[in-house]
């Protein structure tokens, strides 16, 4: 079954921890990464840049309009995501307890399955 | 030879290859890896070179030499460590026993999560190449070999002997191989998306490993109730989706569409499965089947021995989608009401509570009662929950009609 786990930063909290902190949750994805590629079960994983360069595109008048900023205003925004193929739904949710950001007060992770796939999955 | 005679035969040959080099070297991860090179290289030479007049010692011979080099990179790396180990290249003769069930039982052991024992059931036994099975799964073909990889090294910790298990274990081995074989019959049902002509068949691919399974323990009521029920299944797969790829639900299945033949030879199996002193599961619900197969239309179903049969299945396998079934079968018997005091009972069940199958088939007994509103809520609902796409639009299709039929 697969499913996505996206991970919701809010850039205050992340910018409130130590650079000590910051280095444990990337190391601590490095290990997670690694982990999920060890157990076959990781499909792909990406991380986006600051919802600060997100630009929204909107058709207005037939004409494309394109602003700065992100879609919604909001203290989260969607930082990152993991696509893993796994077991089942306990697995998953085994899977998202281990991600580092799971453990910080502020950020959350969410689990979701996957419904309808295409694309280049022979990577 | 065509390429898919080539490709039949290297399926063919791939267990009973893998099963003789266990026999001769031991290191069953090794000889695996081996095999699975060897088949590669004859997909790539045959086809264009020509089938050897001795196929499976091609193989056999080509599997050797590559095992002999892993074995010598193996030891070079640590300090040219003397190794015990006859570097000698298979005769050209394998010997005839057949390890298919060995080999079987092997990768379908039970210190392996489900998914993993597929994906090296498929390889080891079936012979598919990494990049066929990575296909059929949607998964990276990284990943898969991850996985794969990851398995032979559990196997391998655990210890476990080149043999048959004996009495008691090895029923409980068997159960846990009908069950994988059963899941890759699955997977080529929910997996199906669209016409792929690249992608291996799981379905009829569960269905060949299921037959050699059958052609080894031709007595066992329960091997042969799963090829019964795969096959019964199997022959209604033209009549199951439109064109489109929506689904059709059984009452309203074109049965002219059904394979005959499958069908046939299905229905002799349940039958015969039925001889022996065990009932288990697979025959049940192969009798199921078969009773749904021998029903000329929708209104000629006897769901009086369909219910009887769930009754049974519950008692031996309890389960709350045998009970949901049950529940189907009930309402075609003695009306809705009863089936839907049947569900009522799996509410408490957590498991179960938001399931779309329980939400789906509440819809469907409402609707039989006359309950519109009730039945267009739990259709919906079910169309949320299901992860399918075909079965979402079928669901969502129910939901519509009914309300298309309601006076505003």
């Amino acid at each position: 079954m697969k499913f996505v786990i996206s991970m919701h930063i809010n850039p205050a909290v992340i910018d409130a921890l130590t650079d000590e902190e910051k280095a444990a949750i990337g190391e601590g994805h490095g290990k997670f990464i690694q982990n999920l590629k060890d157990h076959g079960e990781l499909i792909l994983t990406q991380a986006l840049v600051d919802p600060s360069q997100a630009s929204v595109v909107r058709i207005r008048n037939s004409q494309p309009v394109v602003t700065d900023g992100p879609f919604l205003e909001a203290k989260e925004y969607l930082g990152g995501f993991y696509l893993i193929d796994v077991e089942d739904k306990a697995r998953a949710l085994e899977l998202a307890a281990q991600i580092p950001d799971a453990a910080i007060d502020g950020l959350g992770v969410e689990v979701r399955q996957v419904m309808f796939s295409d694309g280049q999955l022979e990577a | 030879m065509t390429a898919s005679a080539i490709e039949d035969l290297l399926r063919e040959l791939t267990p009973q290859v893998l099963g003789a080099l266990v026999r001769r070297y031991g290191r069953f991860e090794g000889c695996e890896d081996a095999v699975q090179e060897a088949v590669l290289a004859a997909t790539v030479q045959w086809p264009a070179d020509g089938v050897p007049a001795n196929p499976r010692g091609w193989l056999a011979t080509v599997a050797s030499r590559r095992l002999i080099d892993q074995v010598r990179s193996d030891s070079a790396r640590r300090d040219r460590e003397e190794q015990v180990f006859a570097a000698e290249v298979m005769p050209e003769e394998v010997p005839d026993t057949d390890d298919t069930l060995v080999l079987l039982f092997l990768c379908c052991h039970p210190t392996l999560t489900a998914a993993s024992q597929t994906a090296l059931t498929l390889r080891a036994v079936g012979g598919l190449t990494t990049a066929e099975i990575a296909r059929a799964f949607l998964v990276p073909e990284a990943t898969l070999a991850a996985r794969i990889s990851r398995a032979k090294q559990r196997i391998k910790a655990a210890g476990s002997s080149f043999e048959l298990p004996e009495g008691a274990e090895r029923e409980e081995r068997l159960q846990v191989v009908l069950h994988v074989l059963y899941l890759i019959f699955n997977e080529g049902y929910t997996a199906s998306s669209g016409e792929d002509l690249d992608r291996v068949d799981l379905a009829t691919e569960a269905i060949r490993l299921t037959r050699m399974v059958h052609a080894q323990l031709p007595t066992d009521g329960e091997v042969a109730g799963l090829l019964a029920l795969m096959l019964l299944t199997h022959s209604r797969r033209e009549a199951r989706t439109t064109a489109s790829g929506d689904l059709v639900p059984l009452d309203e299945q074109d049965r002219a569409r059904w394979d005959d033949d499958l069908i046939a030879e299905g229905l002799e199996l349940a039958k015969s499965s039925l001889g022996g002193p065990e009932l288990g599961p697979y025959q049940l619900q192969a009798a199921i089947a078969a009773t749904h197969a021998v029903a000329t239309d929708a209104t000629d179903t006897d769901w009086k021995q369909i219910h009887a049969l769930y009754l049974i299945l519950e008692r031996i396998a309890p389960n709350p989608m045998v009970t949901l079934n049950r529940a189907v079968a009930l309402a075609e018997l003695e009306g809705p009401e009863a089936g839907l005091a049947v569900l009522a009972a799996l509410d408490a069940d957590e498991r179960m509570a938001k399931h779309h199958r329980l939400l789906s088939v509440r819809a469907h007994l409402l609707e039989m009662a006359g309950d519109a509103d009730g039945a267009y809520e739990n259709y919906r609902n079910a169309a949320k929950a299901t992860a399918s796409m075909a079965e979402q639009r079928y669901l969502e299709s129910r939901a519509k009609k009914l309300r298309a039929s309601q006076p505003d």
